[in-house]
């Protein structure tokens, strides 16, 4: 079994690989530290959004777990032909989550989540090459999911909850290539809404056909962020009935795709773990980014975004140390959503590699400190964007990406 | 556990620097873009309202932004070029003051009426850039908007004193180091490392955009006896482009030059049919019965004397139908001039019918009509409800371009792109041939990088409102051809610019 598990990382390892769309793996520094796997390992609250069918083989009755992440993202961008070079001045992420588990019988178990496992903060310089398409984007989306856990026998448990979504998007850019005012400021349209409210769910189960190996299951629905009656806010628009642009307002749709994960543990020695996870995320149904504004002198603007399902393999390693210190590593790779031809600087993301470690520190029998770090490197990428048009005609933009985010991650656990 | 986190600290941060995000080929690496054998550190641009970035009718600055010298050095920049100052005007309307006194009208905007229709207008307000005010500095960009290939060697070109009497460039008096500076002396000043020049493009096309109204001085070597519309002598270009070339060239690196484009090709000539007086029957029956005399007795008489050759009579004829595809008839300078003969006998003509019959004729499918006559053609006289421009009286010359005066304005210019040849290779510099490029764009257009250039007036997308200078997007494209011609002659690797990033026309309602 072992062999086979090294193999399959090597053999991974090796394999071009790719990361996505605009979630954020985040959700708890001790997962994160592992690779952020966490649906097949019972340890800590994380399980509410990891798997809530878990919560109910937690050893304490109550289990508290916060965090909070500071995502420091960068994206250069070159094109050799034009001589164009570029690069994200984008403000902190700052990803967060909060979990509690009680536990009412030993069959029984209640949680709530509240976490942000969707958003993207990208910030180019104003007016740069790509203007087009992106000058710089917000997007947040805050999850709120009460949960249950029932153990239906002793190698088996189901879980699951509602979600309850509350999101907002802020999103600049220029109208096309050329278009200013009679002093050259580029005319451009800011698109802002928020408290954009929308309902999911999530379901689980987790099987333990033995002391040492846990199996988990775990579903999360698509949500669909509908902003209704956002505000379009168009600057510099030059005084002529051809650019009949004035503030109005829009609705947008943005996906929140649903995601699958089925992954075990393997505790092979007393102080070590093995953990493995396979996300498929459903990115499929992200096939357009288009804003309808309600001013009927204004053409609604269609993106093609055209994304595909992908996959993430992740792999994490925890290794009880002393009693104070628990360490943990891992390693995943994310397949990028985005095909050829469909990439859009605003979500500049392609393959990526995420290098994580971490430890807990126990400072009491009931408190504990648990820290991360995750290094999530990007290949460097020769990409464009092709559907993008002007009087018709495709004017594809493109060049070559590179991007890297550093995040550290620190996070405290309760239990009693 | 302190001590551990001062390592763990130590551990991250240098972590975190060997992660910096870095291109395995980074276009910013000094060698990335290189340019060869000739050194940017010092580009100067000398050269007339081209070079200025002059479009839309005025100087402005996000014009002057979109110039081909500046396009170029932004992109020289890449390739280790240094500093290039521009003597940006006030602001973005673009008429020019003489101590306080309007002297050139605003730029061009596409404006629309109240029915919809889109047309150039000039913007409102009041410039802001005084004549007066002097900046007295050499700039990398000696654009000096209406110059000849003489004026950039006068002493005196720039002198505020002789603006109002013409003897000086308002554009080059606000610059000038001093009242008997020249512009290529000013150029010379700043010890150019590279230069560029496109001069001589005025030498014919005043002529030509005012409907031949100059003289074609071949022959004559005195530049400073030219009146404003004439075509220069190509012996005085070649002298004097020799010259500018040499004082550029001495102590740089080298140079690019280019020739000068067919200006009869430019939307100012190019737009306006010669075939567009609308008639109604009456109307024409009328005017053919007036003209009946001209045709078939005075025309034939002339001949018979001896006076006109048949050839020309027959270029005379004038007819009318109904319809909307009628020529305007027009004075033309190179006819013979019969006023004096009409009105002897045997034709006994009054002095003013004379006067109308003395050099007139039909335009015909080989003259021009200039883009300001679109304003003209068809329009009342006066008072005088049967006095309509190109019907009753003849389109004046300024706004035809004959076959006959192309053809001068074809020879001299002709001369000069074969005196700019000889000196280019002369100087072993590069030659742009923008006569080429500007006859492709005329003739079917230019597809770069998914954007078309044709040479349509408004919608082109290469020529701005005035008809005559290019849009950023025009002047982009002349940057793109003079970067090839600098790459192949000096080994640069220098990128050229999408020109599909550059505008075209503002459009504007002020």
């Amino acid at each position: 079994m072992k062999k086979l598990l090294i193999f399959a990382v090597f053999a991974l390892t090796a394999a071009v690989t790719y990361a996505g769309g605009y979630r954020v793996s985040l959700q708890g520094q001790k997962s994160l530290a592992m690779g952020h796997t966490g649906v097949a390992v019972v340890n800590s609250a994380e399980l509410v959004f990891f798997n809530p069918a878990g919560m109910v083989y937690l050893e304490n009755k109550l289990n508290i777990s916060a965090g909070v992440s500071g995502v420091f993202a960068d994206v250069k961008f070159q094109n050799a032909e034009f001589g164009y070079s570029t690069e994200t001045d984008s403000p902190v992420g700052t990803p967060f989550y909060l979990y509690a588990s009680y536990k009412a019988n030993d069959w029984l178990a209640f949680g709530l989540g509240v976490y942000t496992p969707y958003g993207s903060s990208v910030e180019y310089p104003n007016d740069w090459e790509g203007s087009h398409l992106v000058n710089n984007i917000e997007l947040a989306a805050i999850f709120v999911q009460p949960t249950v856990s029932v153990k239906i026998f002793d190698e088996l448990s189901i879980g699951g909850g509602p979600i309850y979504v509350t999101g907002s998007v802020n999103f600049n850019r220029n109208l096309n290539r050329t278009l200013s005012d009679l002093d050259g400021n580029r005319t451009n349209v800011t698109v802002d809404a928020s408290g954009v409210n929308a309902w999911g769910y999530t379901i689980g189960a987790m099987f333990k056909p033995t002391d040492k190996i846990n199996i988990g299951f775990n579903y999360r629905s698509e949500i669909i962020l509908d902003a209704e009656g956002g505000e379009a806010d168009f600057e510099n628009v030059p005084n002529s009935p051809l650019t009949p642009f004035a503030d109005t307002t829009f609705d947008a749709s943005l996906p929140l795709p649903a995601e699958l994960t089925v992954g075990f543990s393997y505790q092979f020695h007393s102080k070590w773990l093995f953990a493995f996870d396979f996300n498929r995320a459903f990115w499929d149904v992200y096939n357009s980014l288009d804003i309808d504004f309600a001013d009927p002198n204004i053409p609604d603007s269609f993106n093609r975004r055209n994304y595909k399902n992908a996959s993430i393999y992740r792999f994490g390693l925890q290794y009880e140390a002393t009693s104070k210190f628990t360490l943990r590593a891992g390693y995943y790779f994310d397949e990028s959503p985005v095909q050829d031809g469909f990439f859009a600087p605003e979500t500049p993301r392609n393959d990526s590699q995420g290098y994580t470690a971490g430890l807990t520190f126990n400072l009491s029998d009931r408190f504990q400190i648990d820290a991360s770090f995750l290094y999530l490197r990007f290949k460097e990428v020769d990409a464009s964007y092709d559907f993008y048009f002007e009087d018709g005609v495709a004017v594809p933009f493109g060049g070559t990406y590179k991007s890297s985010s550093f995040i550290p991650g620190l996070g405290i656990s309760y239990r009693m | 556990m302190k001590t551990y986190i001062k390592y763990l600290f130590v551990a991250s941060a240098a972590f975190l620097a060997s992660c910096e995000v870095e291109f395995e080929e980074p276009i910013t690496d000094e060698g990335f873009y290189t340019t060869g054998e000739a050194n940017m550190s010092s580009f100067v641009a000398v050269g007339n309202s081209l070079t200025a970035g002059f479009a839309d009718g005025a100087l402005y600055i996000t014009g002057q932004e979109n110039s081909y010298p500046n396009i170029l050095a932004n992109q020289f920049a890449l390739a280790g070029g240094g500093d290039f100052t521009q003597p940006l005007m006030n602001d973005n309307l673009g008429g020019l003051l003489l101590s306080g006194n309007q002297i050139s009208q605003n730029r061009f905007v596409l404006a629309a009426d109240a029915e919809g229709n889109l047309g150039p207008a000039v913007l409102g307000g009041m410039p802001t850039t005084d004549v007066a005010n002097g900046l007295a500095s050499p700039f990398n960009n000696m654009g000096i908007p209406g110059a000849k290939s003489f004026h950039l060697v006068a002493p005196g070109y720039g002198d505020v004193n002789g603006v109002l009497t013409g003897t000086a460039n308002p554009y080059y008096a606000r610059i000038a180091t001093n009242a008997s500076a020249t512009v290529v002396g000013d150029a010379a000043s700043l010890n150019p490392s590279f230069f560029s020049l496109w001069i001589g493009n005025n030498d014919i096309l005043s002529y030509a955009t005012s409907g031949g109204s100059g003289v074609d001085q071949l022959g004559n070597l005195d530049p400073t006896t030219y009146g404003p519309n004439d075509i220069t002598d190509p012996n005085v270009f070649a002298s004097v482009f020799s010259q500018e070339v040499e004082a550029l060239a001495a102590g740089g690196s080298g140079g690019v030059v280019l020739n000068i484009p067919d200006v009869t090709s430019i939307p100012f000539f190019t737009t306006v049919p010669v075939n567009s007086v609308p008639l109604d029957e009456a109307t024409a029956a009328a005017l053919n019965a007036n003209f009946a005399l001209y045709n078939d007795i005075v025309l034939p008489t002339l001949v018979s004397f001896g006076i006109i050759s048949a050839e020309e009579a027959s270029s005379r004829v004038v007819t009318f139908e109904a319809g909307l595809g009628n020529a305007p008839i027009i004075v033309d300078t190179d006819l013979t001039d019969v006023t004096t003969i009409l009105q002897g006998p045997p034709a006994n003509l009054d002095p003013a019918t004379a006067a109308l019959l003395g050099q007139l004729r039909q335009a015909n499918e080989n003259d021009l009509i200039v883009l300001t006559a679109a304003g003209v053609l068809g329009t009342q006289v006066g008072d005088d409800p049967t006095a309509i421009n190109g019907v009753s009286v003849p389109l004046a010359n300024q706004f035809v371009l004959t076959a006959t005066e192309q053809a001068r304005v074809a020879a001299a210019g002709a001369a000069y792109n074969a005196a700019i040849e000889g000196i280019a290779a002369a100087n072993d510099i590069a030659l742009v041939d923008a006569r080429s490029a500007l006859a492709q764009v005329a003739n079917g257009g230019v597809m770069s990088n998914g954007v078309m250039l044709t040479n349509e007036f408004v919608t082109g997308g290469a020529f701005s409102l005035d008809g005559v200078h290019p849009t950023p997007r025009g002047y982009a494209y002349t940057a793109n051809l003079i970067i090839d011609a600098i790459n192949a002659k000096y080994g640069a690797t220098i990128p050229k610019v999408d020109i599909g990033t550059f505008g075209t026309i503002t459009l504007s309602n002020d």
